[in-house]
């Protein structure tokens, strides 16, 4: 995982709260180095970032195969996984992108987000896309990808990107609906969401395993006043 | 300090042989080791409750009342009683009867049972399972306690004019126990009446068991039962043991890494540093034991499992005698002499084990 600020971060624009910073964390699921899945979120991050001040972590999902593997199998996520886990429910956004693999999101992709906590991402602002080598495939973002995080009670931005290898040759003239145009669009809008996201509805990032069990506790006094009879 | 052995009771595959036990003999070999526990010197055997393969103990108190015929000195107990799917009644009823004939060397620890189809089975919703085990046990609580008890709720036909029979030895019901891995509901619910937490303490972090037991402390001193120092508190472990500790990696790993549970997942080293699971000799298991001290603070029970993933019996018994001999006499110097006053060494015993222990 790595973390960078993005190039506005130190001049805030009207969308954000002056107060802070917002966390935005990236998911790629892409499984070659250099590959254009991670390219495509960065591009993503780059326009997120160009639209309000940002910290940006990035989680490679390639990096953590085995831990979710052996977390699958075990119940607990490894050292490094707890901490990529952490990074995306304490996120005020999150730009979430895979590769296209047998006609939907990649099998390590929804691995990783089986391993999510229920109700972490409740009101999270996602923007989703995803990489193909063709364009036959980009409704997978509006079969695959919007119903997994409607699921997941997530907020999927409008603009959901598809870039297919021919894509990345695109002229990007304006009117088009190319990656050009797309990607700063998407990339506004998930800004505009994350940053006017309330504070207080900001996870603590802690969610998976480490939550305040204290802070969640309901007095026993109240389980046996729900008791029938 | 009380320290025993709790089983799951699987019927598993010897990795090492291709040999799988017939249920007949995994039941023996459960008694087997309770009587091997007494034998060297060990305080408890708890058994799981299952009711589907490859798990034999479906019925507790038939295997726990034959133990007690054939112990003096083991407290028989649960690991865990399904308090969701059992009819509270039948619990109150069973395990009172299990008291007389053990002279009161009985509690039990009360779990929900995570295997999804138990519940229908059984006539029950998975999705109530937090609210089965708060209205069954408020209705066990009652009835181990009242005469005469007029009861009615949401899961089971009411009750007018019942008494549960027997009624507990002496008036006094067994100690309960309750048994949770991630849920701190029932955290709440042991801190509530007063009775014991067991963290499994197997598969998860040690820092994970650390919160709940510290969560079951603050509530049991909320609830006026103590301060929290004084809550009882039990924890599982998972230990194999040669002298040399590369004898026990050797010949555990195989079991360790066919485990049903774990196995096929991380490795041995990665499991054993991220859980409490020890494999190594038994001066390991020692300090290893006496860092549980440190996490939760202290605590009255220790429970080992012992006997899972298709070791061979003779292999158990011989681990047994590790844990009796070598492991389990300095342990119990260790936590007396750390144990601070005020803080009990141990559940509060039966009156009748009392009066043996004075009349010894």
């Amino acid at each position: 995982m790595t973390t960078a600020t993005g190039p506005t971060a130190a001049t805030p624009s009207s969308t954000a709260v002056p107060s802070r910073i917002t966390r935005i964390t990236v998911v790629s699921a892409g499984l070659s180095s250099p590959s254009s899945t991670r390219l495509l979120a960065d591009r993503l991050a780059e326009a997120v970032a160009a639209a309000t001040a940002v910290d940006i972590e990035v989680v490679e999902l390639r990096e953590l195969a085995v831990d979710i593997g052996k977390h699958l199998v075990s119940g607990f996520p490894s050292p490094a996984l707890r901490t990529a886990l952490d990074a995306v429910t304490g996120a005020d956004g999150l730009i979430a992108v895979t590769p296209v693999f047998a006609a939907s999101y990649s099998g390590l992709f929804k691995s990783f987000f089986d391993l999510v906590e229920p109700d972490a991402l409740t009101g999270m602002p996602v923007l989703v896309a995803a990489t193909g080598g063709t364009a036959r495939h980009s409704l997978v973002l509006e079969h695959a990808l919007r119903p997994l995080f409607a699921h997941l009670r997530a907020v999927v931005v409008p603009t959901a990107v598809y870039a297919a290898s021919e894509d990345w040759g695109g002229a990007g003239r304006p009117g088009d609906g190319g990656l050009a145009e797309r990607i700063p669009r998407a990339g506004d809008e998930l800004a505009a969401l994350a940053a006017g996201r309330p504070v207080a509805a900001r996870r603590t990032g802690k969610e998976n395993g480490e939550k305040d069990l204290a802070a969640e506790l309901v007095p026993f006094e109240q389980h046996l006043a729900r008791l029938g009879g | 300090m009380q320290f025993g052995v709790f089983t799951v009771g699987d019927v598993t595959t010897d990795p090492t042989n291709g040999r799988t036990p017939s249920e007949h003999e995994r039941i023996k070999a459960m008694v087997a080791i309770a009587l091997k526990a007494e034998e060297v010197g060990l305080d408890v055997f708890a058994t799981g409750e299952h009711h589907n393969p490859p798990f034999v103990p479906s019925s507790p108190t038939t295997m726990l009342g034959h133990i007690a015929a054939r112990t003096e000195n083991l407290v028989l107990s649960t690991s865990t009683t399904l308090i969701t799917t059992n009819d509270p009644v039948k619990i109150a009823e069973d395990y009172a009867m299990l008291q007389h004939l053990a002279d009161g060397r009985v509690d039990l620890m009360m779990g929900r049972g995570n295997t999804g189809p138990v519940y229908p089975w059984f006539g029950q919703d998975i999705r109530q399972g937090i609210a089965l085990a708060v209205e069954h046990y408020a209705l066990l609580h009652r009835l181990w306690r009242e005469d005469v008890v007029d009861w009615q709720g949401s899961f089971r036909t009411p009750l007018q004019g019942f008494t549960a029979t027997p009624r507990p030895l002496d008036g006094t019901p067994p100690f309960v126990w309750h048994g949770s891995i991630r849920s701190p509901e029932i955290a709440e619910q042991a801190a509530y009446y007063g009775d014991g937490f067991f963290h499994n303490n197997i598969f998860w972090p040690q820092e994970h068991t650390r919160r709940m037991v510290e969560l079951y402390r603050e509530r049991y001193a909320h609830y006026g039962h103590g301060t929290p120092e004084q809550a009882i508190v039990g924890l599982g472990g998972q230990v194999f043991m040669r002298h040399n500790s590369q004898d026990a990696v050797r010949e555990f790993r195989p079991y360790f890494d066919n485990a049903p549970v774990y196995g096929h997942g991380p490795s041995l080293e990665e499991f054993t540093e991220q859980t409490p699971l020890t494999v190594g000799s038994p001066q390991q298991v020692i300090e290893r034991t006496l860092g549980f001290r440190e996490a939760v603070g202290d605590y009255q029970r220790q429970l080992f499992l012992m006997d899972h993933a298709g070791l061979p019996l003779k292999t158990v018994l011989e681990q047994l005698d590790i844990l009796g001999e070598e492991v389990v006499p300095v342990l119990r110097k260790e936590f007396e002499r750390l144990r601070p006053a005020g803080v009990p060494a141990t559940a509060p015993p039966h009156p009748a084990l009392t009066r043996k222990e004075a009349s010894a």
